[in-house]
């Protein structure tokens, strides 16, 4: 016995070390879905061990680089600054009119109580290394607990989605990329609207799963994340269709180029802190050339807070115009014309002052009928945000009409 | 007595004309560490590095082939691959099974064969990247049951372009033997 166990002495440890590993696999196995929670204490050593190299070489690249490009590397600067301040320009007037639909978008998502989440507060990291293997796709990032991040946060770059935390350690953190197999994100085609969820391949392509084959794809479609999988917040960017082929069953396979370049990740954003709000039309932030033009032109002197009520300034809480007259808040001393003013700020469409003489007496102008049109509209102030209009005495009753919206049926109005 | 404390005795001899070689601790830990940590950190500067490059399994193939003992050799495979799968966020073990299996069968061959010069070198390197990438996926889709697909192309261009990075390697770590 004892002969035979010397002479396969090697065999018999490699089996034994084969079967202790296969057991531990088996047991991580068995608990799949949390094995990463269970082994955290394991992977702290290989971790701790690895990454203060890495964060030592990546700061002194950093530091090495940043010599580089802020004293020696000067030349050009100039130039490059004179085309970013064009640049500038062009993006003003871009975001203009992205601002005008914005807004649009938020007086329609306001009437539907529409809530979306908006990316709060991010912590900037920097890549400091990676799992080294084909067959793991994370990267290592130089934040971790002592940061507040925490497991399954959203990690993004300005180009789009990156991935999500997967284990967090006291000064480091494991971020799964969205090409790794086991990744999953929510998405949405940004035109089509067509939701599907997305997730890696073992050759580290991103592909869109739970399209059906029925669908019409365009390639070069973009590609958004859809909130669903309650991880990354609605409308981030992901990529764009690369290809569409025929799947399996009666889905479409569809293949995704990422926006962000998950092989060249420098620096990343982790999503600390989502807020999720209801969208509300703010008019505050709307404001017209004319507006401002108005505002610096003469305008009539104000006048007091009796004359205000004697011409049937409703209190607060009652059915209010549907237009303003008001002038800037400056010029509104009595308190009752504070309030309303007070009142404007948070309503674009609430009562009229009474700072306009040229209303005094003209009682149904100013406040119209409870059961008419306008005053149903009045009650919904993001359905036709008026704007006040100080110097012009009969346009300010106009209301704004927005593109797509009907405009209102105001008695009063002098049609 | 410094030189017990400075070094190990890792390996004894099996055969009557093969030399044995032992390394010093800070060599024994330092060089897996160091695999470990620029296999981690290049494919952040060059994405193709993980997909081609194994360092972790050429310095097993090499402490294996110069120990000459399948125990040593089983246990350097084991650690090396144990510490590279908690480094990715799979199961633990996948990469240690697969190189405890690459561990013993070098040191094996390392008592039998010469494995000393480049062309054997580049050989067994070859050899055993197919071997390791076999168990590697018999593993993870048997056990683990991970969505693996095998790349014969994939793997033997794998294998030639980690046995050319091996043979310069080996030249390199044959600095740090020591005879015993």
């Amino acid at each position: 016995m004892e002969s035979v166990l010397g002479r396969y002495r090697n065999l018999i440890i490699l089996v034994g070390v084969l079967f202790l590993q296969v057991l531990g696999l088996a047991m991580q196995v068995k608990r799949m879905g949390n094995e990463a929670q269970d082994t955290r204490l394991i992977r702290i050593w290989a971790v701790g061990s690895i990454t203060p190299f890495e964060r030592g070489l990546v700061w002194m690249q950093t530091g090495t680089r940043n010599i580089w490009h802020n004293y020696f590397y000067l030349r050009g600067v100039r130039a490059e600054n004179r085309d970013l301040k064009a640049q500038i320009e062009q993006m003003r007037l871009e975001q203009v009119r992205l601002s005008e639909d914005a807004a649009q978008a938020r007086r329609l998502q306001s009437l539907l109580a529409f809530k979306e989440q908006f990316v709060a507060k991010t912590v900037a990291a920097q890549v400091i290394g990676s799992s080294g293997s084909d067959f793991s796709r994370i990267i290592y990032i130089d934040k971790g607990e002592n940061s507040g991040i925490k497991r399954d946060m959203a990690v993004i770059t300005p180009d789009g989605v990156v991935g999500k935390v997967a284990l967090v350690y006291s000064s480091a953190a494991q971020v799964l990329l969205i090409n790794d197999q086991t990744s999953g994100v929510g998405v949405i085609m940004a035109d089509s609207r067509l939701d599907g969820w997305l997730g890696g391949t073992a050759n580290g392509e991103v592909v869109m799963n739970d399209v059906m084959s029925d669908e019409d794809v365009p390639v070069g479609a973009k590609v958004l994340t859809s909130g669903g999988d309650q991880i990354f917040p609605k409308g981030l960017p992901v990529g764009t269709v690369a290809k569409v082929m025929k799947g399996k069953d009666l889905f479409l396979n569809i293949k995704i180029k990422p926006t962000a370049d998950l092989s060249k990740l420098e620096e990343v954003l982790v999503v600390v802190e989502k807020q999720e709000k209801q969208a509300t039309a703010d008019d505050k932030a709307r404001v017209r050339a004319a507006d401002i033009l108005a505002q610096r032109l003469p305008s009539v002197p104000d006048r007091p807070t009796a004359d205000a009520a004697s011409v049937g300034i409703k209190p607060e809480g009652t059915a209010k115009p549907a237009f303003t007259t008001s002038l800037p808040p400056a010029k509104t001393p009595p308190a009752t014309t504070s309030r309303l003013a007070e009142k404007n700020a948070t309503n674009s469409t609430s009562a009229a002052t009474a700072t306009a003489p040229r209303k005094t007496g003209d009682d149904t102008s100013a406040t119209p009928k409870q059961n008419s049109p306008a005053a149903s509209v009045t009650t919904k102030p993001s359905v036709i945000p008026a704007k006040p209009s100080t110097a012009q005495p009969k346009p300010s009753t106009l209301p704004t009409i927005q593109p797509g919206s009907q405009p209102a049926a105001d008695d009063n109005s002098p049609h | 007595m410094t030189t017990a404390l400075t070094s190990v005795q890792i390996t004894y001899t099996s055969g009557e004309q093969v030399e044995v070689y032992r390394f010093s601790i800070p060599v024994t830990i330092g060089i897996p560490l160091l695999a470990l940590f620029v296999q981690a950190f290049l494919p952040l500067r060059f994405p193709w590095f993980a997909r081609y490059v194994d360092l972790p399994l050429l310095v097993t193939i090499f402490f294996a082939m110069a120990r000459r003992s399948p125990v040593a050799g089983l246990f350097t495979g084991a650690i090396i691959g144990l510490a590279q799968d908690m480094l990715g966020h799979n199961p633990i073990g996948i990469y240690g099974i697969a190189k405890t299996v690459v561990g013993y069968g070098a040191s094996s061959l390392g008592v039998k064969l010469d494995v000393e010069n480049a062309g054997a070198r580049f050989l067994v390197t070859l050899g055993f990247y197919l071997v390791h990438s076999a168990v590697y996926f018999t593993v993870a889709r048997g056990l683990v049951s991970m969505t693996q697909s095998w790349n014969w192309l994939h793997g033997i261009l794998a294998g030639l372009v980690n046995a050319a990075i091996g043979v310069m390697l080996y030249f390199v770590l044959d600095k740090f033997k020591q005879r015993t």
